[in-house]
């Protein structure tokens, strides 16, 4: 058996702002291993998103996270890594999807040069060098006309497109491990489709590990190898996908399961 | 966000007019010395003499062509304006982006600092710092500099304390980007519509300091002309020559005029909340 890619013990998380400090994640365990794609399924508040931060150390603005147990990657510490050290993890060895494509993009840049940013900060490249790795990149995520559409901002594209942009940006430098925030759920059904479509061809030609954030059964399925399912900041049940679905053992899981609309697929 | 074609609106008509009367005021500062008809310190014998085909609006006590003055006079007190609010504006930048992006105690020291200066009256505070340093030019700039400075760092801390918690910044630094360029490029830039306004607004205000300051003696030292010390020198006179003084005064109030007018176009065709 190979070392995980990314081991978390005891992972707890306190908002620290309230006078009783309020525990959001509570002391949860899991592993990815590499190039394997994991799902967390939970509803709004089971703690899935903080966790997904943890292993970023991302804190909400305004509202300091104190973190405890143990977050490795690689074998390496990451909760307690200085902060230029955790700058030059993210985005290289980890990146992040996020939910809301129409504000995950500065409005005021280019996609372009927000994609230009990113590779020259992480590979060294220049400038044009790095518009050149763009341009692959956009048309990767299957932006059509990529050379012009590096310059058009994001009022330009579309809900779907904007998110092939997000997607751009956040395999820009191969990441091992590329966590996926509810990545369709401000999306149209049918693009929803498309996006998650583009995750797994993109997973399996980048050899990138996935953890994919959702609250709905539906997106998991045929998507990841194995699920954690997460409620009130626990993880209550877990197991490969097809063993879950066919036999759920908790009675949240199967409460989560009941909850998702059947569409018969056509033919 | 849809942009649908409509007819000008009010806002792009003023911002037109206002950018009209800034490019006026730019060409009499960049040429000045060019479109004067006569030397600013050029007398002739006719003293107070009104307007006439020689001298459009007449002469000053001494004989000097006012209009010339005036036109000379008004790159001196332009470039004064200009050059102190660029320097307000630099340091308001730097302190209101530091102030609201890093927040906490950086904050706390940052305001606390700058509702000192806000605290003192604009000339008691400009009078004390020029009757300290002496009344030379560079001075002159320096305080109204500092005089403006608190108005347009907390301009721009406003809406960075907003701008930062916007999801693309935390999707900046997911991807390693440092503070620092997250704060200049992912920050400042969206907080700058405000700020253009209220920078016109200032010019607007400096343009009555600055004249006033020098018709209280303390503004650049003469024979340099302004508008401020040719309306101290033509106060005696006006009944005699009135144009002395509706000459300066319309020209200040044109200029202020100009960036009030600039400031309301700008608020309208950018769009920020009034206050």
């Amino acid at each position: 058996m190979t070392a995980p890619l990314l081991e978390v013990r005891n992972l707890t998380a306190h908002f620290a702002r309230d006078a009783a400090a309020r525990r959001v994640v509570d002391g949860i365990s899991f592993h990815i291993d590499p190039g394997e794609a994991v799902g967390f399924v939970g509803e709004s508040g089971s703690g899935k998103s903080v966790t997904a931060r943890a292993i970023m150390r991302l804190a909400p603005e305004g509202s300091p996270v104190r973190w405890g147990g143990t977050v490795r990657f690689r074998g390496e510490e990451l909760l307690t890594l200085d902060a230029a050290a955790m700058g030059d993890i993210r985005g290289r060895h980890i990146a992040m999807v996020f939910q809301d494509p129409m504000s995950s993009l500065n409005p005021v840049m280019s996609v372009g040069a927000q994609i230009d940013d990113i590779l020259m900060r992480h590979t060294g490249l220049s400038r044009r060098a790095a518009r050149r790795r763009t341009i692959e990149l956009l048309d990767l995520v299957g932006i059509r006309e990529p050379a012009q559409r590096a310059d058009d901002h994001p009022h330009q594209f579309s809900g779907g497109m904007r998110q092939r942009v997000l997607i751009a940006i956040a395999v820009s430098c191969q990441p091992a491990l590329l966590i996926a925030d509810e990545p369709t759920t401000a999306l149209d059904v049918t693009v929803q489709a498309q996006i998650l479509r583009l995750l797994m061809r993109l997973r399996r030609e980048l050899g990138m590990a996935l953890m994919l954030i959702t609250h709905d059964f539906g997106v998991i399925a045929g998507m990841v190898e194995r699920v954690y399912v997460m409620n009130g900041g626990a993880i209550v049940e877990t197991g490969p996908t097809d063993a879950l679905f066919a036999a759920p053992q908790h009675e949240y899981t199967r409460a989560l399961l009941a909850a998702v609309p059947r569409i018969e697929p056509g033919g | 966000m849809t942009e649908p074609k409509r007819p000008r609106s009010h806002g792009q008509i003023l911002l037109a007019v206002g950018l009209t009367m800034l490019a006026l005021l730019v060409l009499l500062v960049l040429f000045g010395p060019l479109i004067a008809p006569y030397g600013a310190a050029k007398t002739s014998p006719a003293s107070l003499a009104g307007p006439s085909a020689a001298h459009w609006l007449g002469t000053d006590s001494i004989g000097r062509d006012v209009l010339s003055r005036l036109i000379v006079g008004g790159r001196g007190t332009l470039i004064i304006t200009f050059t102190a609010v660029a320097a307000a504006l630099a340091a308001g930048l730097i302190l209101g982006l530091a102030s609201g992006y890093i927040g906490g105690r950086t904050d706390l020291v940052i305001m606390r600092l700058l509702d000192v200066i806000f605290a003192f009256p604009v000339f008691l505070l400009a009078i004390a710092v020029v009757a300290a340093l002496g009344p030379t030019l560079r001075n002159l700039i320096l305080t109204i500099a500092i005089v403006y400075t608190p108005t347009l760092a907390r301009v721009v801390r406003g809406p960075v304390l907003s701008v930062k918690r916007w999801d693309h910044v935390e999707a900046a630094r997911s991807v390693g980007i440092g503070e620092f360029t997250i704060a200049v490029r992912h920050v400042l830039p969206l907080v700058i519509s405000p700020v253009l306004v209220q920078t016109s607004l200032t010019l607007a205000n400096t343009i009555f300091t600055v004249t006033a300051l020098s018709f209280l003696g303390l503004g650049p030292p003469p024979p340099d002309p302004n508008w401020g010390s040719m309306l101290a020198e033509a106060r005696q006179f006006m009944e005699l020559a009135p144009l002395t003084v509706i000459g300066p005064a319309a020209a200040i109030v044109f200029a202020s005029l100009t960036f009030v007018v600039l400031a309301n176009g700008l608020r309208d065709v950018l769009d920020v909340a009034g206050r």
